[in-house]
């Protein structure tokens, strides 16, 4: 007994008090800004082996980055990424930064069915499915609950039965072999439900997208009610973007 | 010579390799291994030459830190007498060649669908049609889970056949990850984008895979990586091992629902994880190892700043571990849960921890020691009984051995050196052999180049491979509400797996 209180007491205080303002430590690359300077646009364009980035104004689009760093390292002047974390949205093209843009992301409440905000915003229930993920996003999500992240402290929580739950959150580039499953438990999910893509390869399907073993289907025939960017996304970009969509 | 030998990351032209007949090439690979614990297959692979198909079998020997190479030309009409007949370690690879390919392997004692790959020889055979073990009984029933889990994990399905409670018999059928990753390592030309994939291919493993990546193509391009280089991939393979072994000790906490256990060992995973994004921008080491070059050097700032994370996490973790392991109620749950026994890891050819928690010497980076391992010394970390509780012990001791290693390794930090010249191009018609050992075991990358230095194979072995058959065997006999305890304790992949 002792013994626990002690152990409790060791651990401090762990838990992030405010997660809309929290500090991310280090050199964690957010939202990019991308300056005006006139660089090689042809050679900065083809070095992203996700193909994100496009030219004429340079742009990088968020669902297909994997945040890799490499045109900053070689562009530092023309490519800087942010610590900023929020960068989730519920528009596709928003996630489309583009040279001298400096605005944080947002989401747009027109685009949004106005039921999710009166239904959901002091409690959400989420099936997670893994469609083709490599395990590092579900990673992410599951630290997301974790003592110092907490996001169950906002009534946002993972469920075992897409019975119970509200929406899915959708991990992975949709593997052909998890196509038929991610269906049923969709089917399973009661209405009104929301969809969320999380990662990259779930936004794109990321260098996945063209493979043959894929199967985006899913996608096109379903609306998406938030896209959340990362490789993996990081928690806090996680929790917050639910957080903007559901209005808490 | 029926075979060549080759050391850990070596190159050599695919002509070197013999072709051998396949009664010669069956007797030397099963030879190798009958009566030698230390000797065991790494990757054994098909690809095909015009209508032909080549197998390439690889055997890693531990003692004499050396892999021996044999190669065999096949027609896919003409049965096979399979190496399972003799070693049941052969068995995954057979079903995958099988799979792939439309040879056939006779005495196979289950020649099934692996993964359902998008190129699979007989597409007719579809995951929603797997032919599952089945029982007719009065008194046995059977559960079928997956292949979407309770938690968030990756997907898979699990089929027990019980008598009550107790687990008589698991079938653990996969292929629901499966995204076509070899055939994109060929598709996709960049070696960025290469390098992209490997760090996807379990994304919990990212230093792992990403080093056997860059060690490959670095052999492959006649590049000796610098000293900074191998710094960096050692560090960084040490850290993931630490980070990932602590959040599985949450996992299992969670499973026996010792709330304290898992709390603070879930938060201990954070700033360990945090670490590896101020070094370099990503909690999962995503971005941080390319072949070449070292796009995210190990200054003395970081080196001080690891040393005051180990040295906060540190009685935090031992504190906790000494509770947990005095507690009946959580040993109870782990003793005796999930035994495999040192018999069957190793006809099964398990790898990594799990070999290694039930009395079984493998570890790559004793046997076929790679980046910094020479120095370290390393001592694989062994326990005995094969069940949760070992498999926790080895995780706990792992976990303090490798912040021993990085003290050690960051004492003298290498200068960072000058990029030296860039990559050549990858030699022609060679191949090229490397091993890793990450967290959950070994990892085997394969590549072989044709005669304008393209890739025409690239071939994926990810520790899970092997080790799913070890969960399935743990679980026999258990109640069946003690199987996410032993399934947590392995932590497999399936991404991996399925590839
Ligand atoms: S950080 Fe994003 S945009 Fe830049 S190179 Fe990497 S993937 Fe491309």
């Amino acid at each position: 007994m002792f013994d626990n209180l002690k152990i409790l007491y060791h651990q401090g205080k762990q838990f992030i008090p405010n997660v809309r303002t929290a500090q991310v430590p280090g050199i964690f690359r957010g939202r990019p800004l991308i300056s005006l300077q006139t660089v090689d646009e042809a050679a900065l364009t083809s070095l992203c082996p996700m193909r994100a980035i496009t030219a004429n104004p340079v742009a990088i689009d968020l669902g297909k980055c994997t945040f890799c760093g490499a045109c900053a390292q070689q562009f530092p002047d023309k490519i800087s990424f942010t610590t900023d974390y929020k960068i989730a949205t519920n528009q596709r093209e928003s996630l489309i930064i583009t040279a001298g843009d400096d605005t944080p992301l947002q989401l747009n409440p027109q685009a949004m069915r106005p039921e999710i905000r009166s239904l959901f915003r002091s409690s959400l229930k989420l099936r997670q499915v893994s469609a083709g993920g490599d395990n590092s996003g579900e990673w992410e999500l599951n630290a997301a609950n974790n003592v110092q992240f907490d996001i169950s402290r906002f009534g946002i929580e993972f469920v075992a039965s897409p019975r119970h739950a509200d929406g899915i959150v959708i991990t992975g580039p949709i593997a052909n072999n998890m196509a038929e499953a991610l269906q049923i438990c969709y089917d399973a999910v009661p209405h009104p439900k929301i969809i969320v893509l999380v990662g990259t390869d779930a936004i794109s399907g990321g260098l996945f997208a063209d493979s043959p073993a894929v199967n985006r289907s899913f996608l096109q025939n379903n609306t998406v009610d938030l896209y959340i960017p990362g490789n993996p996304a990081h928690p806090l970009t996680f929790i917050n973007g639910v957080l903007s969509l559901i209005g808490a | 010579m029926n075979y060549i030998t080759l050391l850990n990351n070596q190159t050599i032209g695919i002509a070197a390799i013999p072709e051998i007949p396949y009664d010669t090439f069956f007797e030397i690979n099963t030879g190798f291994i009958t009566h030698h614990p230390e000797r065991h297959c790494v990757n054994y692979f098909g690809y095909k030459i015009g209508d032909a198909i080549k197998l390439i079998c690889c055997i890693a020997d531990d003692n004499a830190h050396q892999i021996y190479v044999s190669a065999c030309v096949v027609k896919r009409e003409t049965p096979l007498l399979a190496l399972t007949s003799k070693l049941l370690c052969f068995e995954k690879f057979e079903r995958e060649i099988h799979e792939n390919f439309g040879v056939n392997f006779i005495h196979h004692p289950w020649l099934k669908p692996l993964r359902y790959a998008f190129n699979r020889f007989d597409t007719s055979q579809t995951i929603a049609n797997y032919p599952f073990y089945s029982i007719k009984s009065e008194e046995l029933h059977e559960v079928g889970v997956g292949p979407i889990h309770a938690g968030v994990i990756e997907p898979g399905h699990f089929r027990f056949i019980c008598n009550g409670e107790q687990i008589l018999h698991l079938e653990i059928q996969l292929g629901y990850q499966h995204r076509g990753m070899e055939q994109l390592f060929l598709d996709k030309k960049e070696l960025l984008q290469r390098a992209t994939l490997a760090e996807n291919i379990a994304g919990d493993t990212v230093a792992g895979h990403a080093t056997a990546f860059a060690s490959l193509w670095e052999s492959l391009c006649h590049f000796h990586p610098t000293r900074d280089l191998d710094f960096a991939r050692t560090v960084a393979q040490e850290l993931e091992r630490i980070a990932i072994h602590t959040g599985d000790l949450s996992a299992l906490c969670a499973d026996i629902a010792y709330q304290l256990g898992a709390s603070v060992f879930g938060r201990l995973r954070t700033p360990i994880v945090n670490f590896m994004q101020e070094w370099g921008g990503n909690r999962l080491s995503k971005g941080l190892i390319r072949p070449g070059y070292n796009p995210f050097p190990f200054t003395p700032a970081l080196a001080a700043r690891l040393l005051a994370v180990f040295d906060a996490f540190e009685p935090d973790f031992n504190e906790m571990c000494k509770q947990m392991f005095k507690l009946p109620s959580a040993t109870s749950r782990f003793e005796r849960t999930g035994v495999v026994s040192y018999d069957d890891v190793l006809s099964i050819n398990a790898v990594g921890m799990a070999a290694r928690s039930s009395g079984l010497h493998r570890d790559i980076r004793l046997s076929h020691p790679y980046c910094l391992y020479p120095e370290l010394k390393h001592e694989p970390v062994i326990k005995r009984h094969g069940d949760v509780y070992s498999r926790v012990q080895v995780r706990k001791e792992e976990i303090k051995q490798s912040i021993e290693y990085v003290r050690k390794l960051i004492a003298t930090l290498p200068h960072p050196q000058p990029s030296p010249s860039p990559l050549q191009q990858p030699q022609t018609d060679v191949f090229t052999i490397t091993l890793v050992e990450a967290w959950r075991g070994e990892i085997c990358h394969c590549a072989i180049t044709d005669a304008h230095g393209e890739l025409l194979i690239y071939k994926i072995k990810d520790p899970s491979f092997h080790n799913w058959m070890v969960l399935a065997m743990a679980v026999r006999n258990n109640e069946i509400s003690d199987f996410p305890v032993s399934n947590k304790s392995f932590n497999l992949s399936y991404a991996g797996h399925d590839l």
